[in-house]
């Protein structure tokens, strides 16, 4: 089931800036989505439209099969939100913040439910302290307590974890994946790209207002990532330039890498150890890298 | 419709204004009590009475009426300005709540506050003067109306404010001067006849004429008149709140 879906959405402000160029996405149900991008992509916005904070220019938005702005009342109320910057009733209590969160979504009240949020969250034994009082990082719990607070469908993150120290960092992982067994979809934006190659399922990368690529983790990896392979060489021999230029190894002192994309080219990995065996090359050492996400999302974002 | 989502922008409002007590009620009162020191028993005891009535008696609408249109305002317009300087605005326009309920929740609660307010200085001041409330339902009909029309106006500044600076411009450059002008402290008819004229142009006289022909059954102007002029500027507001909401003027980018 598509829980989003974004049909040739565009956003365009008043002074020309075209901050949203055609989109077209789609996250299923149930599923961590996970958009990357610099600063100033569009993934805010892109999440402000959808949540229906910011105007669209042109395009559809619709949250499982409705028009997030002809059924917002349906669309809204299956939607949770947690914004980039800390926004807090300061001299609010954390348990009257996290029940009016619930009142606005129109839910009956539950302590129960409550109860269970901020344990979950670990803020049981902050529920009656003013949110002023709390640290940075217990402000970015509330936060996704409030959005949690009426037991949304679909869970938005907008860099939940910027600035957020890296054990709080893993027990939101743990969480988010807790929250995704229990059938609720997450559409997050971070810029830590470790965070998306750890809890992501699909990964979408966004520029300059343009979706460049939406894939399945493992296959962007795969498909966009590239193998090195490093040998260490113990002597020199004539026939290595030969080699070297045959298959375009990189020479820095007695080591030589091979790079290898399978969307390239033809891994010819096998075919060059065999050339070195054959030319007497003696061989110290071989090391596989293969490249992780940020250097793919570096590589697109920088075309 | 969204009954829990207001109950609960009213709520929160309520709370802000039972944990602020002092600002909110304290001090309104306290400005209110040193008028009636200051005009009604230091000045008042020299003037006499006006249309038959004491004057320290005759001050006592005024003096509600000024304070109700000031307080329904700047508590409205700091009510939806808040979030939209702290960010959390955000919440509100991404819950399931329509427009309309957002006004009621906001609206409501201020103007609550501010009837709150004018009753607690009826209630003072009747320790002091002796008050006679000739039509009490009119009374509390134009209470309640104006702090529903003013927290609407209110709503609507806090709404096109993008500063503190502008909170506080149209009340104190406009609303303000209107009000001591419109007859709080005297009736319209001891001005000269240019300045009486010139006063009917001025749209809070007929706010303070039918509230206080509500006590004591005097009025500047018809009592229909003020009436019908309170009602136009309730609708005025509220055409201008469906407005800013279906075009997302100041809030939605």
């Amino acid at each position: 089931m598509i829980a989003i879906d974004i049909k040739n959405l565009n956003k365009s402000y008043e002074n020309g800036l075209k901050a949203l160029k055609n989109i077209n996405l789609s996250v299923r149900s149930g599923e961590i989505f996970a958009l990357l991008g610099p600063n100033g992509a569009g993934k805010s916005t892109l999440i402000n439209i959808i949540c229906g904070i910011s105007k669209k220019t042109s395009g559809k938005v619709t949250i499982f099969g409705k028009d997030n702005i002809l059924d917002y009342k349906f669309t809204r109320s299956k939607i949770g939100l947690v914004p980039q910057e800390i926004a807090t009733d300061s001299f609010e209590k954390v348990i009257n913040t996290l029940k009016f969160s619930r009142g606005l979504f129109n839910k009956v009240p539950s302590d129960e439910y409550l109860s269970f949020i901020l344990k979950s969250l670990n803020l049981v034994t902050k529920k009656n302290n003013q949110i002023r009082t709390l640290s940075g990082g217990m402000k970015r719990r509330v936060m996704i307590a409030k959005a949690l607070s009426h037991e949304p469908k679909i869970l938005f993150l907008d860099e939940p974890t910027a600035g957020v120290d890296v054990n709080l960092r893993k027990t939101l992982w743990n969480f988010l994946n807790k929250l995704k067994k229990n059938g609720v979809t997450i559409f997050l934006t971070t810029h830590y790209i470790e965070e998306a190659e750890n809890i992501a399922d699909r990964i979408g990368i966004i520029n300059n207002g343009e979706i460049l690529i939406t894939e399945n983790k493992k296959k962007l990896i795969e498909k966009l990532g590239e193998k090195k392979i490093i040998i260490t060489i113990n002597s020199s021999h004539n026939k290595l330039s030969y080699i070297t230029k045959k298959y375009q190894l990189k020479k820095n002192k007695n080591k030589l890498s091979y790079i290898y994309n399978s969307k390239k080219n033809i891994d010819l990995s096998a075919s060059l150890l065999s050339d070195l065996v054959k030319s007497s090359v003696k061989i110290d050492d071989i090391e596989i890298e293969k490249s992780n996400l940020e250097e793919i999302f570096l590589n697109m974002v920088e075309k | 419709m969204n009954l829990r989502g207001i109950f609960a922008i009213y709520h929160f409002e309520m709370s802000r204004m039972f944990r602020t007590v002092s600002q909110s009620i304290a001090s309104p009162v306290l400005s209110t009590a040193l008028y009636f020191i200051v005009f009604g028993s230091a000045i008042g005891s020299k003037i006499g009475n006006i249309d038959g009535v004491n004057y320290t008696s005759f001050l006592v609408p005024g003096l509600i009426m000024l304070t109700i249109l000031n307080q329904s305002v700047s508590n409205a317009s700091f009510g939806i300005y808040f979030p939209k300087f702290s960010g959390t605005i955000y919440e509100i326009l991404s819950a399931p709540i329509s427009p309309i309920e957002i006004t009621c929740g906001y609206v409501l609660a201020a103007a609550s506050k501010s009837v709150l307010v004018g009753l607690i200085i009826l209630i003072t001041s009747a320790f002091f003067i002796e008050i006679t409330i000739l039509h009490p339902f009119w009374m509390l009909l134009f209470l309640i109306l104006m702090s529903i029309t003013f927290s609407l106006f209110g709503f609507i500044i806090g709404i096109w404010a993008n500063d503190f600076q502008k909170i506080q411009l149209i009340p104190s450059f406009i609303l303000t001067p209107l009000t001591f002008l419109g007859g709080s402290f005297y009736s319209i008819s001891m001005l000269p006849d240019f300045w009486q004229k010139l006063s009917y142009v001025n749209p809070i006289v007929y706010l303070i004429s039918s509230f206080r022909w509500s006590f004591y059954g005097n009025s500047d102007v018809n009592v229909v008149v003020s009436i019908s002029a309170t009602f136009f500027f309730l609708v005025l507001c509220m055409v201008f709140v469906s407005w800013i909401f279906k075009t997302g003027y100041k809030i939605k980018t």
